[in-house]
Formats: C-alpha cells, structure tokens, sequence
C-alpha cells in the first residue's frame, strides 16, 4: 500500500528548481537542489536555506502549561524567561524515546512544541492522551505553519538584510514573536546544522515570500541530504537513527538534557534507574582508518563478534574522513577501544571516538 | 542524456564490458554515474578474488548511499583500477575511460547474454 505524500508550501518551488525529491516523513522533500557537497559547504562557509515546513507544531495553553510540559518533558522548562527554548524529549514509562523536540517557551501559560514531521501524529496523540487531567489545551498547529531554516555564518546578515527582519539581538537558543507582514512570525536562533541560524515560522504564504526573496538573494538552497549530513558531523541525533522506542537518551548518550532532579517526568523512574546502574550499550562515535564508508545497520565487531551496529556513517564532507555514529555495547563503548566496522565482504579497522567530528561554531 | 558507447556490451544493472579474447573490462555506465551522482568511494575487489556473474563484486558510494557493483562476467580478476582508491570521482568524469577492474573469464560465452549499445540506450530510456 502506497501512502499519499504530503507536500509542503514550497512544494512547487522544489520543482520548478529541479530538486531531486524524495519522500521524507510522509512529506514529498527536496533531497538535493545540485548536490549535496556545494550545499553542505554552502552552510559551513557561507549561508544555505531549508524547507523544514514538514516539521510539526504543537501549541500547549492553559494555567497548567508549565506543569504539564515539565511532566511529558525530560529537560527541565520551569521558571525560564518567556523567549527561552529548549531541546529534549518526550519518553515512555520504559524510558524509550517518543521522539525529540524543541520547547519554545511563550508564556508562563503558553509552550510552542516542534516535533519531528514522522512523528506528528503519534507524538499528538501522545500530547494529548498525556494531558487528561491537566489544566490546559492541546493544538496541533503543523497544518498552519511554513518553516524554513537559514544557516551558516552569513545567516544573520542575510535575515536582517534580505528578509528586514532585526534578528541580531536574538540569543541562542532564543526566539521572538515579530509583527510583520499583517501577522506574527516566530524567529529562533535554532538550527541543526551546527553553524548560527535562524528558523522562521509562519503562514504558507509568508514563508513563499522568504523563500523567493532568499532565492532572488542568491542564497544557496539546500535540501534534507545535507541537513543529514550537517547535523551527523557535529554529532545530533536523528529520530529513527540514534532515538527511538528502543532507545533511551541516556542510551543516546543525552543525558545531559534528561533532568533527573525534577520532581516526575514519564520516564523519570526507568531513566534515573538507567542512569544509576549504568546502560548495557550507548551512541558512540567511530573513526575509521581508511577510506571505506560506514552505513545505518553495518555491524561493528571486536575480536569477530559483534558489538553494536553503525546508526548513522559518512565520509565527513568537512573533514574527509569515514567517521560514524554507532550503538555500541559496555565495556566496547570506551574512548579509543578498537573494532572493526563490517562492510560488505570486509571488515575495517577504526577506533572509538567523541561523536562530534566537526566542533560546531554557534554564536552564543 | 547519458552517453551510450557502440563497442561496449552493457548489464541491466548499468555495467559495461569491453571484450579482448578472453579478458573482460568492467566500469558502470555513464547513466549510473549520472544517477549516482558524485562518487566519494569505490570498493574494487582484489586481484585474484573469483567473481561470478550476477553476483556482487564490489560498491560505488555517493556520499548518501551505496550501490552495489554487479558482475557481468565469471572469472578471476587479474587487474583493478587502483588510481579509483584516490580519485573515485574519475568514474563521473569519464565513466567508460574509469574502468573498475579486468576479470579472466571461465565462462566467456556468458558476454552473449549482455545488452549491445542500441538495447541498452532503450534500457536507460525506460
């Protein structure tokens, strides 16, 4: 059975371009414009932009806003300034990930949820299941929203240049509702490429006119194939590779946005017991010697057997080396272990490593 | 429109042979190439492995994916093309002068089941 892609606001645009599409998410999406090195390079050096408007929106109100994201939440929202965001996940009982998120604080009675557009509807009908007995409502509000990501170094001048819009003073990790247009946008200094950016919601239409005026601009556009690679050199995770039911953030090696010390969280129980007798494997990265190329689900080995498997691997465009995110079991997890990475008939020699192969340069 | 060479015999899965006696030279073809886009790796076999037609013998990768390498021929490879190890992306910048490797051939009537030019054009039509 073939499932009906959706299409995205700029859906026509990819094509009249030339895109190579591609279904992503449900979502009919640009995978490359010329091909995904120039882009990749494209955002690292200079600016590059994304229709990202397949992610999805979830709007919670309500006098128990904070309460209630804080309980599906396993970073920790309370008392934050209005403007703040925050990155997380929402976690089963098991501590398994429903998927990751972005939190956008609003107001005290007010939250701004951006989930992964695979997970729209499981993750709000798991919003809403969760919310019986809080004080507040749940909107899904991804049918509304256009959203697009403007990257790289350049990205400030060209938001306040090319779009008029006075970004500059936005923080990482800070967003801002702007009047413009006869509507209100959402600016973040948010991205998933590692370099400064900005992403900006709002209605179809008026993300269209980003879009041209970017275009017109001369701004590179940049499709999901290098956003993938983008975000694996700098060591995110992506729901599906390094996230998923079966795996945990401690497991993804996340802890640091799992807030143990808050007072209950869905998940708080498994994870903090995760956390305290340790985890049987976890997301590491790997470094291998030559030049062969690790893929999701190659098998990693040490002494011919098995020990994990490769969840995200390329030939980092930046740096030019075969370099991989993998689930790798204790005790072959530690720094400098050495296995070997199964392709094909052969296997390579590599090294565990930090998984981050490219240091990321957001202005803070 | 991809280039299909007239002395060239040609795989369903976008190889191409060039026959001398009993010696076949293998590549991908100038469509694969094209639909690869740009080629970061090749994984070649090494000099002695036996292949057997319709079997795997090695990969093109791009940076998202692999492709794997299909064998028109059976045989011994006698000879890879070790200069792909530093410059994979030969094979889009001449696909039929970047051949992958030379195969010894047990079975030389098999080049009778491949594709000539005119077939294979229609093929990549399709």
């Amino acid at each position: 059975m073939e499932e009906k892609l959706m299409k995205t606001c700029l859906h026509d645009r990819h094509v009249k371009q030339g895109a190579l599409m591609s279904p992503f998410g449900g979502f009919d999406m640009p995978i490359q414009y010329t091909n995904i090195t120039d882009e990749h390079n494209a955002v690292r050096q200079h600016v590059g932009v994304f229709d990202v408007s397949h992610m999805g929106e979830v709007r919670v109100k309500g006098p128990e806003a904070e309460k209630y994201v804080n309980h599906i939440f396993v970073n920790d929202v309370t008392g934050a300034p209005d403007g703040q965001i925050f990155y997380g996940m929402m976690c089963y009982e098991n501590g398994g990930t429903v998927d990751d998120l972005l939190v956008y604080k609003v107001h005290d009675d007010e939250f701004f949820l951006v989930i992964n557009a695979a997970n729209i509807d499981k993750d709000v009908a798991w919003i809403k299941k969760n919310a019986e007995g809080y004080d507040v409502t749940v909107t899904d509000e991804s049918p509304i929203y256009g959203e697009v990501a403007i990257q790289g170094p350049e990205a400030e001048d060209t938001v306040e240049k090319v779009l008029g819009l006075k970004v500059k003073d936005i923080a990482f990790y800070n967003f801002l509702e702007i009047p413009s247009e006869g509507e209100t946008i959402i600016v973040s200094r948010t991205g998933y490429t590692g370099e400064d950016g900005f992403e900006i919601y709002a209605s179809h239409e008026y993300i269209q006119r980003v879009w041209d005026k970017l275009m017109e601009a001369g701004v590179v556009p940049c499709g999901l194939g290098c956003r993938d690679t983008l975000r694996f050199e700098v060591g995110l995770p992506l729901y599906g590779d390094e996230l998923s039911a079966d795996i945990t953030p401690i497991e993804a090696s996340l802890s640091m946005f799992v807030k143990l010390d808050k007072p209950e969280f869905i998940g708080k129980e498994a994870l903090a017991k995760q956390k305290a007798e340790g985890v049987k494997h976890r997301i590491v990265g790997i470094e291998l010697e030559g030049n062969a190329i690790p893929r999701h689900g190659y098998p990693v080995e040490v002494d011919g057997k098995q020990v994990g498997e490769i969840t995200t691997g390329y030939r980092s465009i930046s740096t030019g080396k075969s370099v991989a995110m993998a689930m790798i079991d204790k005790p072959y997890d530690k720094l400098g272990t050495e296995v070997e990475v199964r392709i094909r008939k052969k296997t390579f020699p590599g090294k565990v490593v930090k998984k981050r192969f490219y240091d990321k340069s957001y202005k803070k | 429109m991809s280039k299909v060479l007239d002395n060239l015999l040609y795989s369903d899965s976008h190889e191409w042979v060039s026959v001398d006696g009993d010696v076949a030279t293998v590549g991908i073809s100038d469509y694969a190439q094209h639909a690869l886009g740009s080629i970061v790796y090749v994984d070649v076999p090494e000099e002695g492995d036996e292949v057997t037609a319709g079997e795997e013998f090695g990969a093109v990768e791009s940076v998202k994916a692999a492709s794997d390498l299909i064998s028109p021929v059976s045989g011994e490879v006698i000879e890879v093309n070790e200069a792909l190890a530093d410059e994979p992306g030969a094979i889009n910048n001449d696909a039929f002068g970047a051949w992958i490797m030379k195969v010894r051939m047990s079975d030389p009537s098999e080049v009778e089941k491949l594709l000539d030019a005119a077939a294979y054009a229609k093929l990549c039509e399709e």
